[in-house]
């Protein structure tokens, strides 16, 4: 077996050594009961080569987003992710080290963590950030918990703006705690009012910029209006690009913005792993879920890294820990940072202002086909569509035509009926004139 | 006259006229090792006996200080919040925690004086 | 001959700023199309100013991340003897699988249609870790090992829940990583602890004291934190069970068993797996991960949603807690999991088979019995053998030497090693906790175990305290300051 260095010499050298006759002997704390009789119910091992092929074929009954005109979104982008990214990312030192428990072996890990982290602050216009969650539906609903310990409170008011999924997780995470959700509809005609809800036992109100279904909106007097209340605002991203050219959460007064990074750097992977981010004001760090990395000076004092304010987290403080999570998304935060570094900051304004004259070009197009009207009004690249069929009907027929045309609501939404004929599209900067013209042409044929 | 008491949890309280004064031990600041942070209750706050009053940190670990007598918060050290290290420097002098009124005084009679607290920290493992 | 330094830089040891600290705002290593010329639509929201980050070239960009991986220690690099961590080689042919266009080019919401390949991989790595543990279903969507033990509870909360049974307490032995506590106070149960016998292993009849009708679940990991298989763990078992409880196995250290041990006979209720462990995808400076959860018969109902299943004209998504799915406790992640780490388990998998995952959790016992083995002759084990995949040391050995295991740690990185766990778990003094893993020689072992005796003879010695709170000396950087660091935070880089 090409893992596994012990020869069969060596076992039996080793097992003199431990004054062992048998591997089986060293078992013999576990129950006879207990014991796996016989071999595994599972194939024998495989080579490279046979590996390869039989994942290939699995692989390839897949339809790649990447070879068709795409246009998912709903809280997973395609974006182009240079191609050094991922040469550099599969690094041994970067790929096999693990949490930088020892900062003296771990700079690298620890200085792109700390990069990371500002440039995650800076995007959203918050003080701080951590080095990561899972991803944004499990970072929305540690926000609210993060809510609810910092104003000792339990209300969440949750807009129907959010993406299900973020709205599904935070609900979850409600049903096993103090936490109350007042989750409000699914709002596609971004009506709601959200400050006449408030009241003062509301912990925090959870937003999302760009709204799930496009809606563009300054949530700025709803800042203050949770301030006057003592409640907390949290703002959602689930597309990070476009803090390259819209007014950042941070400065529309949120307290906490917590978001999902896999557009930059990541990749889709069918949506898995994504990069929880969460960033909030200074004030309310302590009470932060995650890792943090912190600047401080080594023996010959030249600057380094370390983790910091550890006694929040779960290897410390046991059951008064802000979260219980370990492992985050250490790689995803990487190639996160590399693609901002790549980018820089005239790479990542132009990318957000090329992802939104595209999308504004596709929906001025779409506005004139037949079955189709617009939702929002502002958007940056993706907005909801009410088509003049159900947009289930509408996605396959445009499948079969190998056009991934949208993101039918109603798989979102299956229990609402009036969401059956909207469709979310998604316009990034892969997207070609080519792509447009064959969804204006694919769509105009399905909905005719 | 002042007196003097300690708890198990390594907490000690001095009494005077009405106003005692609440901090960690030497021992216990020693345990700590580094300070980093401490976290006091508002002044006007009730505390009861034994109930979590603040909390202090190290780098590699939490504990919480729980209060030696029930009464109600006067004053708090704020020199220890913005320099933590006090604590280390003088645990039971300039690195007190908080003032308070006390409501029972007769709770301080069940603590150990400071010969009783040094004979309990030498049946303590360490 | 030495110049005096302009940059910092000895030989490979090489100085790197920050980012920020680097290039100049216009430059980009990217080079986007054109922006077309269209009235916006942002709807007065257009960000204003600049958001400070810098402007680097491409190959300004590759020496930077270069020169960072330079500065870090990773299985390639060396031996990792993290115990607990399980850093054993990871193959690149799973990075390779995971990189096929057809699994990292599909996106979460496609039709269902259009990715049966993907369906299929999920389904069939679900399907071997049920034969694994031969548990009765199993929920893929759980994101690390802690959000798998989040899955767990849950299910067990809302199966109790179901009954109208309101139980309060999870019971947690003090030997458990700081995650099982952390998890049962998010799922809003009580922690209470159980403590150790002298042999490592949970003491049961503690345990039998505090289970009443109260307890909703024991949390156990099993090998356990120290290393040792609880072997009394039947009897453990049975006891939960009368208590009706339901018994939760923390599988952190299922890669000792694989093959071995049938874990549904351990009469447990539900045990998450981590896929960064026991199946080899990479730790990746602290993640991702992938915490899959098998659970028993009695709690299937309850797991989370999505989940895969044969449908007529192929394989579907359940995405909601409808129809079959009506009682589970809901979604506990966006979209469908780990899907990325899966594909890299599964790859892992197929090029082991059966028969090299018996293998790899056989040599990995024996690995960590020949360090206990050789290494008692300096060090003092916590408790005698046979161990586990991982070796427990306490800090006996340098009583009065004044070097404490933090020195012993750091001296090690000098020898070229990383350092084993430290100071976990708490049920010992001093703890030293070694995992070799299967991928080591036993070149590689025996080269470690002479270092780790010459340095405790160095230890024990006499005089060389000040020598081993020095070290390391030979790394990018020496003993940082972690106080200061948490006295007066400074979390981001800001303009001066």
């Amino acid at each position: 077996m090409r893992f596994l260095p012990l020869t069969d010499a060596d076992r039996a050298d080793m097992l003199k050594a431990v004054g062992a006759k048998s591997v089986d002997d060293l078992f013999c704390d576990v129950p006879a009961a207990a014991r796996q009789s016989g071999p595994l119910p599972l194939p024998r091992g495989l080579g490279e080569m046979e590996v390869e092929r039989r994942l290939s074929v699995m692989a390839g009954r897949n339809l790649a987003a990447s070879d068709v005109p795409c246009f998912l979104g709903a809280g997973a982008y395609r974006h182009h992710v240079p191609a050094a990214i991922d040469q550099l990312l599969t690094r041994g030192e970067f790929l096999t080290a693990y949490t930088p428990y020892q900062p003296e072996v771990s700079q690298g890990t620890l200085q792109y963590l700390f990069e990371f982290q500002t440039q995650v602050a800076m995007i959203t216009g918050m003080e701080v950030a951590n080095a990561s969650l899972y991803d944004g539906a499990t970072a929305c609903a540690e926000a609210a918990l993060m809510s609810a310990r910092v104003t000792k409170r339990a209300k969440v008011l949750m807009s129907g703006n959010v993406h299900p999924h973020y709205r599904e997780v935070t609900a979850t995470q409600a049903k096993f705690t103090h936490l109350e959700v007042e989750a409000l509809a699914p709002d596609p005609f971004g009506l709601e009012d959200l400050i006449g809800r408030l009241d003062g036992e509301t912990a925090c109100v959870i937003v999302q910029l760009p709204g799930f279904f496009g809606h563009l909106k300054d949530y700025s007097a709803l800042a203050k209006a949770c301030q006057e209340q003592g409640a907390l605002l949290v703002v959602a991203v689930t597309e990070p690009v476009a803090l390259g050219a819209v007014k950042p959460p941070g400065e529309m007064g949120a307290d906490i913005v917590v978001g999902d990074g896999a557009s930059l750097g990541v990749g889709l992977n069918f949506g898995g792993p994504g990069l929880g981010l969460v960033a909030v004001k200074e004030k309310y760090v302590r009470q932060m879920p995650g890792r943090l990395i912190g600047e401080t000076a080594d023996a010959d004092g030249k600057r380094g890294w370390v983790l910091t304010l550890s006694t929040r987290e779960q290897h410390i403080r046991r059951e008064k820990a802000t979260s219980n999570i370990c492992t985050n998304s250490g790689l995803c935060a990487l190639a996160f940072s590399m693609h901002m570094t790549f980018l820089g900051e005239a790479g990542f304004t132009k990318l957000a202002k090329l992802n939104h004259a595209r999308a504004v070009q596709l929906a001025e197009r779409l506005a004139q086909v037949k079955g189709v009207k617009i939702l929002p009004s502002a958007f940056f690249n993706e907005f909801a569509v009410q088509l003049s069929k159900p947009a289930v009907q509408v996605v396959e027929a445009l499948a079969s035509k190998r056009i991934l045309g949208g993101v039918p609501v109603s798989r979102l939404y299956p229990s609402w009926p009036e969401m059956e004929n909207l469709m979310l599209i998604a316009v990034t900067e892969t997207v070609s004139d080519e792509d447009m013209n064959a969804l204006i042409e694919g769509l105009s044929e399905v909905l005719s | 006259m002042t007196v003097l008491r300690f708890t198990n949890e390594h907490e000690w309280i001095s009494f005077d006229e009405g106003t005692a004064t609440v901090g960690i031990t030497d021992f216990a600041a020693h345990q700590l090792g580094d300070i980093v942070f401490v976290e006091l209750p508002e002044v006007g706050k009730t505390i009861a006996k034994a109930a979590q009053a603040a909390v202090v940190e190290s780098v590699k670990a939490a504990s919480e200080v729980y209060s030696p007598a029930s009464g109600t918060v006067t004053a708090i050290n704020q020199a220890i919040v913005d320099q933590p290290g006090n604590v280390n420097e003088s645990p039971e002098g300039a690195g007190w925690f908080y003032k308070m009124s006390l409501s029972a005084p007769g709770e301080l009679s069940g603590l150990m004086d400071k010969e009783a607290y040094d004979a309990y920290l030498k049946t303590l493992d360490h | 001959m030495s110049l005096e330094s302009h940059t910092g830089n000895r030989g490979l040891v090489i100085e790197e700023p920050l980012i920020f600290e680097q290039g100049e705002p216009q430059r980009s290593a990217v080079d986007l199309p054109d922006v077309p010329d269209v009235p916006g639509r942002l709807g007065g929201l257009e960000r204003q100013g600049t958001i400070g980050l810098p402007g680097l070239a491409e190959p300004e960009c590759v020496r930077h991340y270069t020169r960072l991986s330079q500065k870090n220690f990773g299985i390639d690099s060396g031996f990792y003897p993290l115990g607990s961590c399980t850093m054993k080689h990871n193959p690149r042919l799973s990075e390779k699988a995971a990189r096929l266009n057809g699994f990292a080019n599909i996106h979460p919401l496609q039709p269902e249609t259009t990715v049966q390949g993907a369906l299929e991989a999920v389904s069939l790595l679900g399907q071997w870790l049920m034969d694994l543990t031969g548990m009765s279903a199993v929920a893929m969507s759980p994101a690390a090992g802690a959000h798998g033990e989040l899955c767990g509870l849950m299910a067990i909360r809302a199966a109790l829940e179901d009954k109208g049974d309101a139980r309060q307490i999870v019971l947690v032995p003090e030997s458990a990583h700081g995650t099982n506590p952390a998890t049962a106070a998010l799922c809003g149960y009580q922690v209470v602890s159980i403590p150790a016998n002298e042999k490592g292993r949970v003491d049961v009849a503690a345990l039998k004291a505090k289970l009443d009708g109260k307890v909703a679940a024991l949390m156990l990991t099993n090998p356990n934190t120290c290393g040792l298989f609880e072997s009394e763990i039947l009897e453990i078992a049975s006891a939960v069970k009368a208590a009706g409880a339901y018994f939760y196995c923390d599988g952190a250290n299922f890669n000792a068993i694989v093959g071995r041990v049938k874990v549904a006979d351990l009469g447990i209720d539900c045990m998450h797996i981590n896929l960064h462990k026991t199946f080899s995808t990479p730790h990746g400076g602290g993640g991702p991960g992938a915490g899959p959860v098998v659970l028993s018969k009695r709690l299937k109902a309850y797991a989370p949603v999505p989940f895969v299943r044969q449908g007529e004209g192929g394989l579907e998504l359940v995405e909601h807690g409808l129809g079959e799915a009506a009682k589970s406790f809901g979604r506990m992640k966006g979209f469908h999991g780990q899907f990325g780490v899966m594909i890299r388990a599964l790859a892992y998998i197929l090029s082991m088979g059966g028969n090299g995952l018996y293998q790899a959790s056989s040599d990995a016992v024996l690995n960590a019995n020949y360090l206990l083995a050789r290494l008692s002759a300096e060090l003092t084990p916590s408790f005698p053998g046979p161990c586990m995949h991982e070796a427990l040391f306490d800090d006996r050995f340098l009583k009065d030497t004044g070097v404490t295991t933090l020195d012993f740690a750091k001296a090690m990185i000098d020898e070229g090693f990383h350092p084993m766990t430290m100071y976990f778990p708490l049920v010992v003094h001093g703890a030293l906790l070694m995992e070799p893993t299967e991928s080591e020689s036993k070149q590689t072992l025996d080269i470690y175990v002479e270092t780790l005796l010459s340095l405790a003879r160095k230890a024990k010695a006499g005089g060389a305290a000040e020598d081993f709170k020095a070290a390391p000396r030979m790394t990018p950087r020496r003993r940082l300051d972690e106080t200061r660091a948490a006295r007066a935070p400074v979390l981001r880089w800001k303009q001066a």
